[in-house]
């Protein structure tokens, strides 16, 4: 059932809506007057100010290839990561590990490894994928180019930004 | 040797001193336009808690010139199906009106002894009231010859709202005149250097209870004559014909490049031209209590044109504010208003004015 909802009484001045505008001319300048003096926080002010000491170690940045204190990169193109990856930014084209190398056993190695930063979505995926602990989402974010072909990343690049990383498993590692 | 002696003759120098006021004038307010454009920016920026421009020159001081550079860089587009000729002639029908309103403006007591308005006209305010309901003809023919719905509905509009504020934008001041009994702009500063602005009446010669009273009909001039200032300069609560929301632009949807900005800086030149006229009227044109006039000597007269200036620019921080605290009427409730509020107020105010004269004689 419908219910008549009692509207206010309103005195004459105030149905002349002047207190009410005199009110909301009060509030705005209060804000101006706080936003001069500095009193109000505003938003970080990026490129001069920027979180990038206070990323959590979770974060989810760039997918990038690490390789281990050996200098061996960890990748061995088995090639989960470019089936898993859902926006199929990952290319891969493995090559053979040369019989003579001291990883020879390993076999496998990626030629070729591009990730496409037009396409990733920083899921992580692939990092949770792969069996090596070769591909690691780190902390850059701020992936720019003035190109698309400038946006894939190839394998000297992801390695230039994932470094070295310790405390891995080495499962190629000799028997002790 | 040449003699300057020919540039001292009556008539010749008041052609090249006239040059020179309207060229210095011009520019100053068009600078003042694209300050404000950045004012406008900061200000709005400031009462919602955000930075604003701050990238181009300490504070975005420079953004107005590159905002510049970019309109006059990008593509001047006529769209297909609209009439060229009113589409290519309203930017410039809505720009020029308020320039010519600051023809009349006296924006200084004189300097050198040459005064300081344009042209000293005896019907200075009906000339104001003249041109700058043109600038509507702008809008109008901007929505009508873009061939598009939301221009369209913004010019009809436009001309909806002018019907209902032009009234009492007129009838607001009658009251002045009674009061001043001149329509001359520069007479009407002069009167308000003798007796007071005609909103904060307290003169420096005899103050009574007729100019007491006066203060009433003076105080209701103004503020009606400042809600119509905001219905005729398409100010924010009146902003119905370009209303972003709801029109997407309004008249100038179809506009870019140039064109646009055409419209851009006819705006905020007409809310300069518009505060200009509000400080003329009613707070002492480039009058401050104690402050002698530009007869006494120079400096007095450069004083007097930064009065002005800093008065109007007071009264566009009025606008802004205004602006960014009120939500827009809908047109049929600025009719409303209009009719049924403001020409009524406006109406009596007159005869209260001329009872008050009539019956309090100092």
């Amino acid at each position: 059932m419908a219910r008549p909802v009692q509207r206010p009484k309103l005195s004459l001045l105030e149905r002349s809506y002047l207190p009410a505008i005199f009110g909301g001319l009060l509030v705005t300048i209060r804000h101006f007057k706080d936003m001069i003096f500095g009193k109000t926080q505003v938003t970080m002010e990026y490129p001069e100010q920027n979180w990038n000491d206070d990323l959590p170690d979770w974060y989810r940045g760039a997918p990038t290839l690490v390789k281990d204190e050996h200098g061996r990169e960890r990748c061995v193109a088995c090639q989960l990561c470019e089936f898993i990856c859902p926006p199929r930014a990952i290319t891969i084209k493995p090559g053979e590990i040369s019989k003579d190398s001291k990883w020879a056993k390993v076999e496998k190695f990626p030629e070729q490894f591009e990730i496409d930063m037009a396409r990733c979505i920083y899921c992580g995926l692939c990092q949770e994928v792969c069996p090596e602990q070769a591909i690691f989402l780190r902390k850059d974010y701020s992936i720019t180019g003035e190109t698309r072909e400038s946006l894939v990343h190839d394998k000297k690049k992801l390695y230039e930004l994932g470094g070295v990383m310790t405390g891995l498993v080495h499962k190629w590692d000799e028997k002790k | 040797m040449l003699s300057f002696d020919i540039f001292l003759q009556p008539e010749i120098f008041l052609l090249w001193t006239s040059f020179l006021k309207t060229a210095v004038l011009v520019g100053v307010v068009l600078t003042m336009v694209a300050y404000s454009v950045w004012a406008e920016r900061k200000v709005s920026a400031f009462i919602q808690d955000r930075v604003g421009p701050n990238r181009v020159g300490w504070a975005g001081l420079l953004q107005p010139l590159v905002d510049g550079v970019k309109l006059v860089l990008k593509e001047n587009f006529v769209p297909s199906g609209v009439n060229k000729f009113f589409f290519s002639l309203a930017p410039a029908l809505a720009f020029v009106p308020a320039l010519l309103v600051l023809a009349v403006l006296p924006f200084g007591s004189s300097l050198f002894g040459v005064p300081m308005v344009i042209a000293n006209l005896n019907t200075g305010i009906l000339w104001v009231f003249a041109v700058s309901s043109l600038g509507v003809y702008g809008i109008v023919l901007a929505g009508w010859s873009s061939n598009s719905k939301y221009p369209f509905l913004g010019s009809i509009r436009s001309s909806s709202q002018m019907i209902s504020y032009e009234i009492a934008l007129g009838l607001s001041v009658i009251p002045i005149f009674l009061i001043t009994g001149t329509l001359n702009l520069g007479e009407i500063v002069q009167y308000q250097t003798l007796h007071g602005w005609m909103v904060f009446p307290m003169g420096m010669s005899g103050f009574n209870l007729q100019r007491l009273l006066l203060w009433i009909p003076m105080l209701i001039s103004f503020l009606v004559f400042l809600i119509a200032m905001f219905a005729e300069t398409n100010r924010l609560p009146f902003d119905l014909p370009e209303a972003e929301q709801e029109l997407v632009g309004g008249y100038h949807t179809e506009y870019s490049s140039m064109r646009f900005a055409m419209f851009f800086l006819g705006e905020y030149a007409a809310m300069i031209a518009g505060a200009g006229v509000i400080v003329t009227l009613f707070l002492g044109g480039w009058s401050l209590p104690f402050v002698p006039d530009g007869s006494q000597g120079w400096l007095w007269g450069v004083v007097n044109i930064a009065t002005f200036f800093a008065k109007v620019a007071a009264i566009i921080f009025f606008f802004l504010w205004i602006r960014w605290t009120l939500p827009r009427f809908r047109f049929d409730q600025l009719m409303k208003l209009g009719w049924y509020v403001f020409f009524e107020v406006a109406l009596v105010n007159i005869f209260l004015t001329a009872a008050i004269l009539l019956y309090f004689r100092s």
